[in-house]
């Protein structure tokens, strides 16, 4: 299977450089990212492709309004990029899912991956990852107005979960004294919650802030619970994009430009 | 080989949810059998409009899923400011769907009554009611047991319906106890197993009910 896998990529690569190659004769500037990067600087890219995704709102997904792409990703990507090149028109967005990111990051389809993907030690093995971007992880909504601030005010509450995860063992671990009830699916464990039959459901908080803003008689409450951050993918070995990505990223939140976008896409302000 | 320390680490949810099931299914056999009697004695009452709404009723339960049955009295109801916990909306969830059911089989059982009998009762000056519970109802059991047994035994395999609104039956802590430890196939054996416990006895109850009314024929 590894071997099946490795001979496609050759071959994918193989069939990309034919392709751009016998697309212009003139120009060296046109090969693909993966065969110019040991020769060129970032800098003289003429543009860095971004994996991004488009079945996650608010964070990349399709508005029906327009049919573009947009999102939380594609913003930062977007400010990142043209922090690092200099100009807004040199990024190319190329949609990805969880399965394609990586194998399309490796064989140079894409030079950066922005799609809400979470650090784990696995990834870590098949790329380099950027710090930090998003603060992802479990967290609360409940109804606006509700006294619940926090994990600690769970005490006798009845607190939703969905089935599958982990998020219920981890509120019993945290808070003994609340009742979990666990539903099918995230629709019926948010209908259980607009129905009152629980006080605060808990999932992902990015799943969470997509139901806050589609639903705005309800908020996210107590920040995130256990820190599962979000990071930019590059190439493994990739050191110097790793170094841009993660430079640009510090301008951002230092000029406040990180804290814009948050706002734009999230409606509240960064914890 | 099935691997037992999952049913000696998670006993108290095995025990917890086989005891919500055992009492959901026992409350909704109960309630289904009174409702299903009723349905069955309009069903087949002279006044049309009796005869009516107890066919709405039970073509409309009978053609409709379970699941969202649960889920009307679950998650519909509160829109009327009306909010039953999962355990109670389980057990009128069940019971409404299996009473027609019962019904269909209880009508079936008196109509294989004869129908002289009802007019000997009622020329004797019998009500109807009368002649129904004095007459037509106790001839009516012995066909009916067979059938009705089997309702039985799928109310208690229905519960587990339970466990999608959040019951803590069974099926519930099956589910959650699956999702913890990853091994999916054991604890739904042990599930199955529990079930087992309930409907063995209900099974053999009923067989051994078939025989003696046979022999007191």
């Amino acid at each position: 299977m590894k071997k099946w896998q490795k001979n496609w990529g050759i071959a994918l690569v193989s069939v990309l450089l034919a392709v751009s190659m016998s697309g212009c004769g003139k120009s060296d500037d046109a090969a693909p990212a993966l065969a110019n990067k040991s020769e060129k600087s970032i800098k003289d890219m003429d543009k860095i492709v971004v994996g991004i995704g488009s079945d996650a709102f608010p964070f990349g997904y399709v508005d029906t309004a327009d049919k573009k792409t947009k999102g939380f990703d594609l913003d930062i990507a977007a400010a990142i990029v043209k922090d690092i090149l200099g100009a807004d028109d040199k990024i190319e967005y190329k949609d990805v899912n969880g399965k394609t990111r990586i194998p399309m990051l490796k064989n140079g389809d894409i030079d950066i991956i922005v799609k809400t993907m979470t650090i784990t030690e696995d990834r870590k093995k098949e790329v380099d990852f950027s710090d930090p971007y998003f603060s992802a992880g479990q967290s609360l909504l409940v109804p606006k107005g509700s006294a619940i601030k926090g994990i600690d005010d769970l005490k006798g509450k009845k607190v939703i979960a969905v089935k599958g995860t982990r998020d219920g063992k981890t509120i019993e671990e945290k808070s003994p004294d609340a009742i979990v009830s666990e539903y099918e699916n995230l629709g019926e464990a948010f209908t259980a919650l607009t129905t009152g039959k629980g006080d605060v459901l808990t999932t992902d908080n990015a799943i969470l802030m997509g139901l806050a803003l589609e639903n705005p008689g309800y908020e996210l409450v107590g920040g995130v619970i256990d820190d599962q951050p979000w990071g930019i993918a590059v190439r493994k070995g990739d050191k110097e994009m790793l170094d841009a990505v993660n430079a640009s990223l510090k301008k951002l939140k230092e000029t406040g430009e990180y804290d814009k976008i948050y706002e734009k896409w999230l409606k509240q302000k960064p914890e | 080989m099935l691997d037992f320390s999952i049913l000696i680490d998670h006993k108290k949810e095995f025990l917890a949810g086989f005891l919500t099931t055992l009492e959901v299914s026992l409350l909704a056999l109960v309630l289904s059998v009174i409702l299903g009697i009723v349905l069955a004695v309009m069903k087949i009452s002279p006044l049309k409009m009796l005869k009516g709404l107890a066919t709405a009723y039970i073509e409309f339960i009978q053609n409709t899923p379970l699941l969202i049955q649960i889920f009307f009295f679950y998650f519909g109801l509160p829109a009327v400011g009306i909010q039953l916990n999962p355990f109670i909306s389980g057990t009128i969830g069940l019971a409404v769907y299996s009473s027609a059911y019962i019904a269909e089989a209880i009508r079936a059982g008196i109509q294989a009554v004869s129908h002289g009998q009802v007019e000997a009762g009622r020329a004797s000056g019998l009500t109807y009611l009368q002649t129904m519970q004095h007459i037509i109802l106790p001839q009516a059991i012995k066909v009916v047991i067979p059938p009705l047994g089997n309702q039985f035994l799928n109310l208690v395999m229905g519960s587990a319906i339970l466990g999608s609104i959040s019951g803590k039956d069974l099926m519930y802590y099956g589910d959650i106890i699956a999702s913890d430890t990853f091994v999916v196939f054991d604890v739904y054996i042990f599930v199955a197993l529990f079930y087992l416990i309930l409907t063995v006895p209900l099974s053999l109850f009923i067989h051994h009910l078939e025989r003696k009314l046979s022999a007191s024929d």
